[in-house]
């Protein structure tokens, strides 16, 4: 069994105009850089992102909606992103915004094989608008759907010719729900190692999830609030 | 009155030892700093992190720890890492004791807006939907009025919602408020050198004033 592809631009090679795509990380950080990067290259239009942040203004999925190749975003958060708040006020971007948790959870949903989750989350605000609300023990719920992403595309720190990943620190974060949640999902890692190298008992996201993986190279992991102490 | 560190500082003493507590951005990133050294706190991240430590050291940031600020910061010892989903699971399931946020508005009710200013400002809700949905226990911190100096202690928000009748306690620069499980904020103490007046003018919602009312320690 081996899903290694030798580069980004044969991984992502059929993704098409108009389909839906799910990203890994949070902010700049755990950002499948190598795959976004040939997604630009590749021109491919009419995109819908399912992704928790929409990058900065050159960096991360920034670089999708400066080419103007996102039809529509889903995300929690989308500030620090100029280019994004032009495309959205003069309606050429439609954007659909939901709570983090929520994203997680209908992340994770699809890749427990569950149609739907109940969450509290959004009850009383427009978020409930259009969408079932049942209660349970006294409290209210919002019926929140599964995705149904045509690919999935993550960043994970190792991971081997089987597709079992492991990442690193809070580079996680989207990482391991999202790789659960694609009809296809595509991993790139900063090492890619041989069956046998990864301790099975450290496996963040096993190999069955995963379809594609390869090794990036230039990673820029950008940093996008660098906050330090001094050394007293 | 306060100044921002000063409404951090009172907010520390709310969270008592053994704590699990999410800071949001803003002024409650700030109550770190003043978090009394002889109990033991856990600061949640909501990006993926139990355990959350000071800002590293210049020169020793790392892009793959961040804070849900997405600023570098450090991991304590006894650290954890999770995903996305479980991060958000242990919120919904009230694992986390406190949560401290900003707010743009709260209403007599406890109902909060902080996230969407229509028209204007659309940056999202983040995970300030969730998080207020499911905290057991959640103070706002903000200042008593906008910059246009309006209150921001309202009848009822009027911007959208975060969340209804969820908020608990408000510390501002001019005062310590509970918002009432009936409605109304209960006024508890004023910032040093605050008048209850400079409080009352500053109110726009249901004010409750029983007693004496105390200055506030920040010390």
């Amino acid at each position: 069994m081996n899903k290694v592809f030798n580069n980004a631009d044969e991984a992502i090679h059929d993704i098409a105009d108009g389909m839906t795509l799910m990203f890994g990380g949070f902010g700049l950080c755990g950002l499948p850089e190598n795959c976004i990067a040939a997604l630009v290259k590749k021109g491919v239009k009419d995109l819908t992102c399912i992704s928790n942040n929409a990058g900065v203004d050159d960096f991360g999925i920034g670089l999708l909606l400066r080419q103007r190749q996102v039809k529509k975003m889903i995300s929690s958060y989308v500030g620090e992103n100029a280019e994004f708040e032009r495309q959205l006020l003069n309606g050429e971007l439609e954007v659909e915004l939901i709570p983090q948790g929520t994203l997680a959870t209908r992340c994770m949903a699809a890749g427990y094989g569950m149609p739907a989750i109940f969450t509290p989350a959004g009850i009383g605000t427009e978020v409930a608008i259009g969408k079932e609300v049942r209660n349970f023990n006294g409290k209210d719920y919002l019926m929140e759907m599964a995705f149904d992403a045509d690919y999935a595309i993550v960043k994970a720190w190792k991971g081997d010719s089987m597709g079992n990943l492991i990442y690193r620190s809070t580079a996680r974060n989207f990482n391991p729900v999202m790789a659960m949640a694609g009809k296809i999902t595509i991993a790139e890692v900063e090492e890619l190692v041989e069956p046998g190298e990864l301790d099975p008992d450290h496996v963040h996201t096993p190999g069955i999830y995963v379809h594609r993986i390869f090794k990036g190279t230039n990673y820029e992991k950008r940093i996008e609030q660098r906050t330090v102490r001094t050394k007293v | 009155m306060l100044d921002k560190a000063g409404i951090a500082k009172r907010i520390a003493k709310e969270i008592k030892d053994g704590y699990y507590v999410n800071l949001g951005i803003g002024i409650p990133t700030l109550v770190a700093n003043y978090i009394p050294e002889n109990i033991d706190v856990v600061l949640q991240s909501e990006n993926g992190l139990l355990g959350m430590g000071p800002f590293p050291f210049e020169g020793e940031e790392d892009a793959d720890v961040i804070n849900a600020g997405k600023q570098t910061i450090t991991m304590l010892p006894g650290s954890a890492i999770f995903d996305s989903a479980m991060s958000f699971g242990m919120i919904r399931a009230r694992k986390v004791n406190l949560t401290i946020l900003g707010a743009m508005e709260v209403a007599e009710n406890g109902d909060i807006a902080s996230w969407k200013i229509p028209g204007k400002m659309v940056k999202g809700m983040g995970g300030a939907m969730d998080l207020v949905a499911s905290a057991e226990n959640i103070i706002v911190a903000m200042q008593h009025v906008n910059k246009a100096g309006e209150s921001k202690l309202l009848p009822r928000c009027t911007l959208p919602l975060t969340g209804i009748n969820c908020v608990k306690k408000i510390v501002t620069e001019l005062a310590v408020l509970d918002v009432l499980p009936g409605g109304g904020f209960k006024l508890l103490e004023r910032a040093p050198g605050v008048s209850i007046e400079e409080i009352k003018n500053a109110t726009a919602g249901r004010l409750i004033i029983e007693g004496d009312i105390p200055e506030m320690d920040i010390n």
